[in-house]
């Protein structure tokens, strides 16, 4: 059965569309829809995922949604070409979303109104609460099912292969016979039913071979990974989503690929503790006692963090903190995305504090960072974040693979050795003997007599002695100040590139705005508007930070918060004429689209253009 | 002024331990405690224990939270690495850094406001986890270091020095301590060396998580009539369940209590613990009863202090999460890093 409800032409495009699934929380279409997406990969075509989801076990709406991209624009771009609206709830909203010209398929086991369906776009019914009723009699299977009959059909109707998907499906239940022939079953009756009753529509995924060597994952197992290979030797966390699947993750790979192969040991430490200013905690006495250590948490669990974090910075204790970012405020929109905690790490805790931040773009940037902040941590002595968010953290990204060299060895910083003490070293804790702010430390049990000192956070002077001496407790922030210049060369260099034709123009992004900036700056070269962009991967910022705002005459800053925190912070640090950074915002919790960026740059760029004209 | 250097002088006749130290080595900083206040015998008491034990300063590491009672680390043991942290959230520091490398003493030193009131959460998930330490709680019944307030192990009734009657019930962390997991369980007087000092090295001794709450008088705040964590009304209430000589594995055993009187339990290392005034053979082992003997006596307004309770063959954290033998922190690329061929693996089964 196949409706038009206008005449107006149906959207006709060939690896270049949107599909937004709407369904029930806990209904278990979650594992079909990343098969939908899987096999589209298969084909040798892009996809970037979006899981949005409620705060919720069971019942409440929830979404995914598929960009399918042979060109590689992975991020949101807006709008929806084909909704798959499976959820009452959600029903009215969801058709509002779809472009004029698109598709919607629904299950029309019972008869709708027309005025259900929005106009100017194709609806396309299949039964599927009948189809299921008439072939499994188990609730529970006639429930599960739907989702897999409904891949059936769209197979069909975007026109894929499906053997491809056959094949997916097998290795998704290798090890499980039965699930595996009930799942092909169950596909082939979705499949037969458009194929009877059906014609394929405008949109159609063709074989291709843009995918590449890519992989496919979410940043928080990315993150994980990267502890793994960077030597992180204890782990202490508290759940709190969307970063509780770090942890989780760095427990299965250490439980794999970090066990004594003798004894059958752990060569690490994980400990669940009981709550965030305990997770800290044991990092910090971690990392004071020379183990790699990191966490992983949320907004709430940064500000338990924060005095402990005061602790570090001041008695210069590496510590790795993962900061998977969601919307706050408070318990906020716990499992919606923002970068809303820019300032709140940049700036964390009492006192003047100035903090290392890394921003990762993508799963690949997750593993590297990960790694890398292990390293700056015992380089620079002092906490490091690693600025994920939901969107990288808990959606499947598809991006560079991993690599690793072997001949890699881990920095771990200026550390006074046995040695090094009974060849008569000096060792003075707080003391800047190079240079570059940074002193030597020394691990406890090094030596007999010489290199002990007691850790504080108070005051003390360069032998680390107790001491509320103004000049001591000068020279100590000020060195602090020397390292965190130091940093500034140390931490992963902003990415710049120009545009296609000389620009007056820039614009400054970060994080996970990045795939979708990809796609606005095609938009926008399409529209005559041209801009250079810098995608910053670091806090504190290098000095082509500002030679880049320095060579513009207007910069956007796109960031998904209501402040506009980093343009904030590009002020505060680098001393900016807060005129010349225009913010462009989006912050609603759902990941930014491509359209958003284009509709807040273009509209200010043109105005800015006809200013000029007129 | 700000920081006391004590002269590093060091008689040539002052005897030696086993490990060549003098019991001076054990020093630290001079104290800026008032005098007279407990903490300072508490160190006094710490320093004679480790010399004793021929205990290497470097293979101790001493943490504290905030407070009067958690200076004290910087007034002992002045070649180990120590840790002043931040106020009631020493239990997780220590257990991070012993997580962090197993072969270490670990010392944790707190105060009754620490660990209490501001850090009680803290303190019980140190026990549960089993944390190998020696947690030692100066209680004073106030919090020293701002003035005087009532902290949470204040008893009912109790006055301060401006008059104040406490009317909370007091948190007994003996009670809270055995009944969170805690393997090793005392309680002692800073006055009474001679309790004080076997029990610490009996919790030395022991493998898990030892705690010893030492009564600990203010002088300057909680010292007055009116008080139930004065000088004199501890002596008055003070019931010495028990004392302890302890008996390092190797060396003979020579003490003898009274047929009746005494009992004797091994420790994981050997080394044995006699005590005289037994209150029942098994007593020591057995939770419940422990748990019974301090209420019992609490209702009646007495202080036991002693050994309350010991599970010789306890367990640690580093057990709990099987953790390999040598420490974590001395590990290295080639134990830590699978490796470039292995994340090939890993790429190809994410495609
Ligand atoms: C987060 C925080 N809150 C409050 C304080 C102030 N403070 C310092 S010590 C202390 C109480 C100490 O009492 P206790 O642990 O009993 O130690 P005592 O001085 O009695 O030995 C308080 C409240 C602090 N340092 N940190
Ligand atoms: S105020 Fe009390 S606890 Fe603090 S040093 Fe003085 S006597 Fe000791
Ligand atoms: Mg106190």
């Amino acid at each position: 059965m196949l409706h038009t409800t206008s005449q107006l032409k149906p959207i006709e495009v060939v690896n270049d569309f949107v599909v937004k699934f709407a369904t029930i929380n806990g209904s278990g279409s979650a594992s079909a829809n990343e098969l939908f997406a899987k096999s589209i990969l298969r084909m040798g075509v892009p996809v970037g995922t979006r899981n949005i989801f409620p705060s919720n076990i069971q019942g409440l709406p929830t979404w995914f949604e598929v960009r399918v991209s042979e060109k590689g624009w992975l991020g949101r771009r807006g709008g929806v070409d084909l909704m798959v609206a499976l959820n009452p709830q959600s029903w009215d909203a969801d058709m509002k979303e779809i472009d004029p010209g698109g598709y919607l398929l629904f299950d029309n086991s019972k008869e709708l109104p027309a005025s259900s369906f929005p106009a100017g776009i194709t609806a396309i019914g299949v039964p599927l609460t009948n189809i299921c009723n008439a072939a499994y009699s188990d609730a529970r299977q006639r429930q599960l099912f739907k989702n897999i009959v409904y891949v059936g059909a769209l197979s069909f109707l975007l026109d894929m292969d499906a053997a491809v998907i056959e094949k997916v499906i097998a290795e998704q239940y290798m090890k499980k016979e039965r699930l595996l022939a009930s799942n092909v079953e169950a596909f082939r009756l979705g499949r037969d039913y458009a194929e009877q009753n059906l014609k394929p529509i405008g949109l159609r995924v063709r074989t291709s071979d843009t995918v590449g060597d890519r992989i496919l994952i979410d940043g928080n197992h990315a993150a994980a990974l990267g502890f793994v290979y960077g030597g992180a030797m204890v782990c202490a966390w508290y759940p709190i989503t969307p970063s509780t699947s770090v942890a989780e993750a760095f427990q299965t790979y250490c439980s794999k690929l970090r066990i004594d192969p003798e004894t059958g040991k752990k060569r690490v430490a994980i400990v669940h503790a009981e709550d965030e200013l305990a997770s800290i905690g044991m990092v910090v006495g971690a990392g004071w006692n020379g183990a790699r250590a990191f966490t992983a948490t949320s907004g709430p669990g940064i500000s338990l963090m924060s005095e402990f974090i005061g602790l570090a910075y001041f008695a210069e204790i590496p510590a790795t903190i993962v900061n998977v970012q969601r919307g706050g405020p408070s318990t906020g929109m716990p499992s919606r995305t923002q970068q809303s905690d820019i300032l709140a790490c940049a700036y964390a805790s009492h006192g003047d504090t100035k903090h290392v931040l890394l921003f990762p773009e993508d799963p690949h940037e997750c593993f590297d960072d990960a790694a890398a902040a292990l390293d700056l941590a015992e380089r620079l002595q002092t906490p490091i974040f690693v600025m994920s968010d939901l969107d990288i953290g808990m959606n499947q990204h598809l991006s560079a693979p991993f690599e690793w060299d072997d001949n890699r060895l881990y920095d771990r910083g200026k550390v006074m050795t046995k040695e090094m003490l009974d060849a008569g070293t000096v060792f003075s804790r707080y003391l800047d003997v190079d240079g570059d702010g940074i002193p030597f430390r020394t691990y406890p049990g090094t030596h007999p007599t010489l290199g002990g000192y007691f850790a504080r956070g108070t005051s003390r002077n360069a032998n680390a002695q107790y001491s509320e001496a103004g000049e001591d407790y000068v020279y100590n922030v000020q060195r602090l100040l020397k390292k965190f210049e130091t940093a500034k060369t140390l931490v992963p260099q902003p990415v710049i590139r120009e545009a296609a034709r000389p620009a007056h123009a820039g614009v400054i992004y970060y994080g996970s705005t990045s795939p979708a900036m990809a796609e606005t700056i095609e938009i926008l070269e399409a529209k005559g508007l041209y801009l250079d962009r810098l995608r910053l991967r670091a806090f504190p910022f290098s000095d082509s930070v500002r030679e880049f705002i320095d060579k513009h005459d207007r910069v956007f800053v796109v960031e998904q918060n209501r402040d506009g925190q980093i343009r904030t912070l590009l002020i505060n640090e680098l001393d900016i004429n807060p005129s010349k950074l225009v913010s462009v915002l989006h912050y609603d919790g759902a990941p930014i689209t491509a359209r958003a960026i284009t509709d807040g740059i273009a509209s200010q760029m043109t105005a800015c253009l006809q200013r000029k004209a007129g | 002024m700000t920081y006391l250097a004590k002269p590093k002088f060091h008689h040539p006749s002052l005897p030696k331990n086993e490990v060549g130290f003098t019991r001076r080595d054990y020093e630290g900083k001079v104290s800026t405690l008032c005098a007279g206040c407990g903490h300072d015998s508490i160190s006094a008491a710490v320093i004679q224990a480790c010399w004793e034990m021929n205990i290497e300063p470097h293979k101790v590491a001493k943490l504290s939270g905030i407070g009067c009672s958690s200076k004290t680390p910087d007034y002992f043991l002045g070649n180990s690495h120590g840790f002043n942290t931040v106020h009631g959230r020493m239990p997780s520091v220590l257990t991070g850094a012993n997580a962090a490398n197993k072969d270490l003493l670990y010392f944790g030193f707190s105060g009754d406001g620490d660990s209490a009131s501001i850090g009680l959460g803290q303190f019980a998930h140190a026990m549960r986890r089993g944390v190998n330490m020696v947690y030692m709680l100066e209680n004073n019944g106030v919090y020293g270091l701002t003035k005087g307030q009532f902290s949470a192990t204040a008893d009912k009734g109790s006055r301060s020095k401006r008059g104040a009657v406490n009317a909370d019930t007091p948190v007994d962390t003996v009670s809270l301590a055995l009944l969170m997991g805690a393997t090793f369980v005392a309680r002692s007087f800073s006055g009474d060396k001679r309790q004080l000092v076997p029990l610490i090295k009996a919790a030395m001794a022991h493998k898990g998580a030892a705690f010893i709450d030492i009564i600990s008088p203010c002088v300057t705040f909680n010292n007055h009539v009116g008080s139930t964590k004065s000088y004199d009304y501890m002596r008055e209430h003070n019931e010495v369940a028990n004392c302890l000589d302890f008996v390092p594995s190797r060396d003979e055993i020579t003490v003898d209590y009274e047929e009746g009187e005494s009992a004797k339990v091994t420790l994981h290392d050997g080394s044995v613990l006699e005590l005289s005034k037994n209150r029942g053979e098994h007593a020591f082992r057995d939770k419940t009863a422990a748990m019974n003997y301090i209420q019992e006596h609490q209702v009646k307004g007495v202080i036991v202090t002693g050994l309350l309770y010991i599970q010789p063959e306890a367990t640690d954290l580093h057990e709990h999460l099987n953790t390999v033998d040598v420490p974590l922190n001395r590990l290295t690329e080639k134990e830590l890093c699978p490796g470039a061929a292995v994340l090939k693996e890993i790429n190809a089964s994410l495609r």
